[in-house]
């Protein structure tokens, strides 16, 4: 573990006395905490690494008075658990990052969109909000979270189809712009933030932007938590320093026979062995959501992308043509090439679709499904046609 | 049928007639009848005082509010990579050889639902699923026969 920096930040444990932090950041102006937050060069834990601070700005200055806080729990990137991780074992950090953020933009209302499938988390973080509540009504912040319930839809994830859901339809996204700074939930200016964003914000009115910025590199600001799981002998969730490269991860994690690693999940890259070295993990490389998927030289990439492909073909909301039809042609191509139904240059027309969705898709999910193809099938041809 | 009435007015009575309340609803209803009826869907809309094709839409766009009949548990399988990778595929045969069905379908009893479902979440355990809201990890056969056995005394 020497190249590898463990911290231990997320997970520390509670301050003494309850909401002590959310306390102190009370007595700072709304200004103050925008500047701190922009100053420690967070960038969103979700992915896609928006500056979270700009965020935050952007939504204090719009005109309408009605805005709102929506925490992103709607955790469905295969290879990622860490939000439930956070959300089981230290819950009071999420929501008051949320009251902070609350604070800073002057949201009278909050929303966590819980994916469906932790269902079971509710009473637990139920009986946190209570006591959230009462600490709220002593600092004297007007300021309500409500939970709302994903029901198994990996695009809601997707920040406006995760508005449309909790608007009560289905969770098609919209087109952009405008953002939700502009327009998010009910039309109105809003942050959403993941769930690990908000627990960063609280660690920096913590411990201040400046002791923050001392983890990671230029690019990519403080710690992360990574989920790790396939082929490893110590699978789990591991809080580590942004900025290594795959071969620190893999040298520590990986199983000795290390084929390659998908980092950022289905949606996110493969990296196979000869690139271990020089890719870097955080928003200089590849970036990821945390997920970390690794794979030994006893996988099928061919099965892997099978796999990939078969989910976003479900998991695509159908609203748009290159998405639906993409996802089910990319499978059916695949399909035909192993079979030897095509000749293995027709990897190159699937690769060119694969070019056109992400070009002309309309969200994030249709756009990233080349990500995961074009790394698998550029890099393990053999795989794919033998 | 009364019954389904009854409980669609009293949660618009908690969630409001609103259209956001209408996740929450539908979730409501599919907790307490195992999937959202013909009935139940009508009763809604005339609730929210919307069309009957708008829950109809929005139920179908997610996959944990069922329109078809389940069972009154619901056991749902991960299939995604790690899970795939890890041995899926016996937990799914061990399950469908102890409750006599096959993926997709309900025991006659109407006790038990075997499906599978895209990436829970427990990907550093598994193969993982399932029963209704309870995750189940680190499986094998021995330990799906184990908790499925108990899940059939109850």
């Amino acid at each position: 573990m020497d190249k590898l920096k463990r911290v231990d930040i997320i997970f520390g444990a509670y301050t003494a006395e309850k909401y002590k932090v959310l306390e102190a950041t009370m007595k700072k102006s709304s200004e103050e905490i925008i500047e701190e937050m922009i100053e420690s060069g967070l960038k969103g834990r979700g992915g896609a690494g928006f500056l979270t601070g700009l965020k935050w700005k952007f939504t204090a200055g719009e005109a309408d008075p009605e805005r709102y806080v929506v925490c992103n729990a709607d955790e469905g990137e295969p290879g990622t658990f860490k939000d439930r991780e956070i959300l089981t074992t230290v819950p009071r950090k999420v929501f008051s990052g949320m009251a902070i953020c609350a604070k800073a933009i002057g949201a009278k209302k909050g929303f966590m969109y819980l994916r469906g499938e932790y269902r079971y988390l509710l009473p637990d973080l139920h009986k946190e909000l209570d006591i959230f509540n009462e600490h709220l009504k002593r600092f004297g912040l007007d300021f309500d979270v409500e939970i709302r319930m994903g029901s198994g839809a990996y695009i809601c994830g997707e920040e406006s189809a995760l508005f449309e859901s909790i608007e009560g339809k289905r969770g098609e996204p919209r087109n952009k712009p405008p953002y939700p700074t502009v327009a998010g939930v009910f039309s109105k200016p809003t942050v959403i933030n993941n769930v690990e964003t908000f627990v960063n914000a609280m660690m920096i009115m913590k411990y201040g932007a400046h002791e923050f910025k001392k983890l990671g590199t230029d690019d990519s600001r403080g710690s992360k938590l990574f989920s790790v799981s396939g082929d490893t002998p110590k699978p789990g969730i591991y809080e580590l320093e942004l900025g290594m490269t795959v071969e620190d991860f893999v040298n520590e994690f990986g199983d000795g026979d290390t084929k390659a690693v998908q980092v950022g999940g289905a949606a996110g890259f493969c990296v196979p062995r000869k690139k271990f070295k020089d890719t870097i993990i955080g928003f200089e490389g590849v970036p990821t959501g945390g997920s970390m998927m690794i794979f030994n030289s006893s996988r099928s990439m061919y099965n892997v992308l099978h796999n990939y492909i078969d989910f976003f073909e479900e998991e695509s909301c159908g609203q748009c043509t290159p998405c639906r039809v993409g996802c089910q042609q990319l499978m059916k191509g695949i399909e035909a090439v192993k079979r030897g139904e095509k000749q293995s240059g027709y990897l190159k027309q699937l690769l060119n679709l694969s070019d056109t969705m992400k070009i002309t898709s309309k969200c994030g999910l249709g756009q990233s499904v080349a990500n995961s193809f074009s790394s698998i099938v550029e890099n393990f041809k053999e795989e794919m046609i033998y | 049928m009364t019954e389904t009435i009854q409980l669609i007015k009293s949660l618009a009575d908690k969630h409001g007639r609103k259209r956001d309340a209408l996740m929450p609803i539908m979730q409501a209803v599919v907790e307490s009848e195992s999937y959202l009826s013909d009935i139940a869907m009508t009763e809604i809309a005339k609730e929210l005082d919307i069309a009957t094709a708008e829950v109809y839409g929005t139920a179908t766009f997610y996959s944990f509010l069922d329109t078809v009949p389940r069972g009154k548990y619901v056991i749902r399988v991960c299939k995604t990579i790690t899970c795939d990778m890890h041995g899926k595929k016996r937990i799914v045969e061990t399950i469908e050889k102890l409750l006599k069905i096959k993926l997709g379908e309900t025991t006659q009893d109407k006790k038990f639902s075997l499906l599978y479902t895209n990436c829970i979440g427990w990907c550093h355990q598994g193969p993982a699923i399932l029963i209704n809201t309870t995750p189940y990890g680190d499986l094998d056969e021995e330990k799906i026969t184990e908790i499925i056995m108990e899940y059939m005394r109850k």
